[in-house]
């Protein structure tokens, strides 16, 4: 009974597939039939193992025609990993990754989907997938205990991308603590082949220490139940697609990104620094809107966006609510690679202004290096002018250039200052509080506004002094993070400001 | 005569660490339970009893399984126990280099824990007698509103499991002479299939109220119940076969009953 059903709904599709669709009309466009198309029939052939990836690698094309049963052996970790330099967090993964393991099915597809809770989990977990048409979205069939593993199985019958995430009391909790990724659903015919597809998945985290406040961090309640995020993150961690880590395309590329957004709270507006999206997928489905600067993606949402890679260059990818990009770290990069084309773009590389106080490719280690050196109390003044160089590039060379000679009447000079070297306790305090109003160094005045800084920690302030104090012909005694820290503590600021 | 000299020694370290952690009469009550018995009502009322002051230990367990072979490792029904029990021991009768006399025992089912109690002559405390104890500092019994006393919960939560487990005792005690009750490991309770908790905490409101009563006061109305909500997510996720690494249990009886 179940044949002549399955004929009669693929026909009109079949058919109006063929048809060309005319442009820029009001035609009315074929829909993919929803759920109700989506019973291909019992799944074919023997059970396949789903290939699961980490972000930002996505697995290859289903290349399938015809419906199978797909198994899907996900595994839950509680683990300590690095969500900032010198930071670390207890994450609740699915795959021990976040976002989770990406999973990737054809539509009539039948999953049979093993979630298994590692014995050192000290929490009981499930999952719900938005893929999933029942009560819960799997999530009442999958409660598994630690050291333990549970069975169910589904028919995907809608297309689309969608967020799975764990649903166990309390659910902000779990999702807070890294507990998403996505899952794709292809059409039965697949997706039109693109050069470079990436998985890239927004979420934010909750830390009781401010920003990259060193040290182990523990969950926040309270700051989760006011939305008042501590880190913005893709990939959940800051370094996860910057600098060495950055996703990496050629010029002439077709590029496509699998783009979710795990929340908890908060919606992104995401957009990528210097493209433009040929298409989006908005909100995972199947229609796309064409030529897009910037697209929404709800917590808990998902967006395919397409574009194609013209010139060489570094593409950052943020949530332009920009402070979430560079205050607390929702930034990626795509470094594309390949031959100039000055018709399309003739600039020179802006990464310095973009990246703010970000940490360029090849200035990671430096900074690894200080910060174990800053733990084990061994930091030396060489590491300190190191590491506040880099950091000095990104942030302050803006300013005051990366030769510390300022741009005259403008911005004051550092080098051979007269200003900055009289007195190393009132050089921490206009970084930390900025200076406005008419100053004068080296006998030139000065009158302009220099922001706060004091988002940087402790340290990174005594590594940048340190630097400027010993750069450009300065020479002075190296700054310690306590001596900052002593300045920050006497000074007032308005509760919030800068954290 | 070598396997002689190691028994006695074996028998000496058991025997030395094996006494059981005394019991303490709690004073009952009435109580505001994060799981209300009826709609609308949290009250609960708790009687007498007494509760063992630290949950019980490898040593204490291990002198239970030399009484009673039918509970070692590998020899126990998988009715009753999963392919996980006492997996942290050495071997069914010994601890090994990795599991620590003062620890508390995990890798215990349900059916185990409940067999270890009635041998002390006793019996797992129910979830409404583990909660009482539970909702003390070491000043005040009910310190469930105080934001130091839910962060000690939640910062256990936020370390991974595959840390070490500290021996028992290593914390303070509370305003009951009672200790681990947060921080250290799970524990059984008597009733923890009673909970009739759905998997998916946002099931609420459904056609069957009385099967998801439990997920009707998971409504996170009352934040300084979250902590407690976790561990009852906790025992309603698990089968009474089950054991896991994290968790244990300890006995109570009621207080009339001398040991």
């Amino acid at each position: 009974m179940r044949w002549p059903t399955i004929i009669i709904m693929a026909l009109p599709i079949a058919l109006a597939a063929c048809q060309p669709q005319p442009v820029g009309t009001a035609a009315r466009q074929a829909d993919t039939g929803g759920s109700a198309a989506g019973d291909l029939g019992p799944p074919q052939g023997e059970p396949i193992h789903a290939i699961l990836t980490s972000a930002p690698e996505v697995p290859p094309p289903v290349d399938r025609n015809y419906p199978a049963k797909v198994i899907v052996d996900m595994e839950v970790r509680e683990l300590d990993m690095e969500i900032s330099e010198g930071v670390t967090y207890t994450f609740w993964t699915f795959g021990g990754t976040v976002p989770g393991s990406f999973i990737r099915i054809r539509q009539g597809d039948t999953v049979e989907f093993h979630l298994k809770n590692h014995p050192d989990s000290k929490m009981p977990h499930n999952i719900d997938l938005h893929a999933v048409t029942g009560p819960g979205g799997g999530a009442a069939s999958s409660f598994t205990a630690p050291g333990h593993e549970t069975v169910f199985s589904f028919q995907a019958l809608n297309q689309g991308l969608f967020v799975y995430h764990c649903a166990t009391a309390p659910v902000g909790m779990h999702v807070a603590n890294g507990m998403y990724g996505l899952i794709l659903v292809e059409p039965p015919d697949g997706l039109p082949p693109v050069d470079k597809e990436f998985y890239v998945m927004q979420g934010e985290f909750y830390t009781v220490g401010k920003y990259r406040e060193k040290g182990h961090q523990p969950f926040d309640m309270q700051k989760a139940i006011e939305e008042n995020a501590t880190y913005v993150l893709f990939n959940g961690s800051e370094g996860a697609m910057v600098g060495e880590n950055a996703i990496k395309a050629e010029v002439g590329d077709s590029v496509r990104l699998f783009v979710g957004n795990g929340g908890p709270n908060l919606v992104s507006s995401f957009h990528v620094i210097g493209e433009i999206f040929d298409k989006v997928f908005y909100e995972g489905g199947s229609r796309y809107q064409e030529n897009v600067q910037t697209t929404l993606v709800p917590a808990g949402g998902s967006a395919m966006t397409e574009f194609r890679v013209e010139v060489p260059g570094t593409l950052i990818i943020v949530d332009h609510s920009i402070f979430r990009a560079f205050n607390k770290g929702a930034l990626g990069m795509i470094k594309v690679d390949g031959d100039d084309n000055l018709a399309v773009y003739s600039g020179k590389e802006v990464d310095n202004v973009y990246l703010g106080d970000k940490v360029a490719a090849d200035a990671l280690s430096v900074v690894r290096d200080i910060t174990e050196a800053e733990i084990t109390g061994t930091a030396t003044k060489e590491q300190r002018i190191r590491a506040g160089g880099v950091l000095y590039n990104g942030t302050c060379s803006v300013c005051h250039q990366q030769n510390g000679e300022g741009l005259a009447g403008v911005f004051p000079p550092l080098a051979n200052s007269d200003y900055l070297m009289a007195d190393a306790e009132r050089s921490i305090e206009v970084v930390l509080n900025g200076l406005t109003g008419p100053v004068t160094v080296n006998d030139s005045p000065y009158n302009s506004v220099m922001p706060p800084m004091s988002q940087l920690n402790d340290d990174e302030i005594a590594n940048i002094l340190t630097f400027a104090m010993n750069s450009w012909g300065n020479e002075a005694d190296s700054i310690s993070p306590s001596q900052v820290a002593e300045i920050r503590a006497q000074t007032e600021r308005p509760q919030g400001a800068a954290h | 005569m070598r396997v002689r000299v190691g028994l006695l020694v074996f028998a000496a370290v058991v025997s030395g660490y094996a006494q059981a952690s005394e019991f303490v009469p709690i004073p009952g009550g009435e109580f505001r339970s994060v799981i209300p018995e009826g709609e609308g009502d949290n009250r609960v009322a708790v009687a007498d009893f007494a509760v063992q002051v630290a949950p019980v230990t490898n040593a204490e367990f291990l002198r239970f399984v030399l009484h009673h072979s039918e509970w070692q490792r590998g020899t126990a029904v998988s009715l009753f126990v999963d392919d996980q029990y006492l997996s942290t021991w050495a071997g069914p009768i010994s601890l090994g280099p990795e599991s620590s006399p003062h620890q508390p025992v995990t890798q215990v089912s349900w059916f185990a824990a409940n067999a270890y109690c009635e041998w002390q002559n006793a019996r797992l405390p129910s979830w409404y007698e583990w909660e009482f104890i539970a909702a003390a500092n070491d000043s005040v019994p009910d310190a469930r509103a105080l934001p130091e006393w839910q962060q000690t919960i939640l910062s256990w939560y936020s370390r991974s499991g595959g840390d070490r487990i500290d021996d028992v005792r290593s914390g303070p005690a509370n305003y009951y002479e009672v200790h681990d009750t947060h921080g250290l490991v799970w524990e059984w309770v008597d009733d923890f299939n009673a909970f009739m908790v759905t998997g998916d905490n946002r099931e609420q409101g459904g056609a069957d109220q009385l099967q998801f009563c439990g997920a009707g006061a998971i409504t996170m109305e009352e934040k300084e119940n979250y902590a407690v909500l976790m561990r009852v997510a906790m025992l309603s996720a698990l089968e009474a076969r089950y054991t896991t690494r994290s968790l244990g249990f300890r006995c109570a009886r009621q207080s009339e009953i001398e040991p």
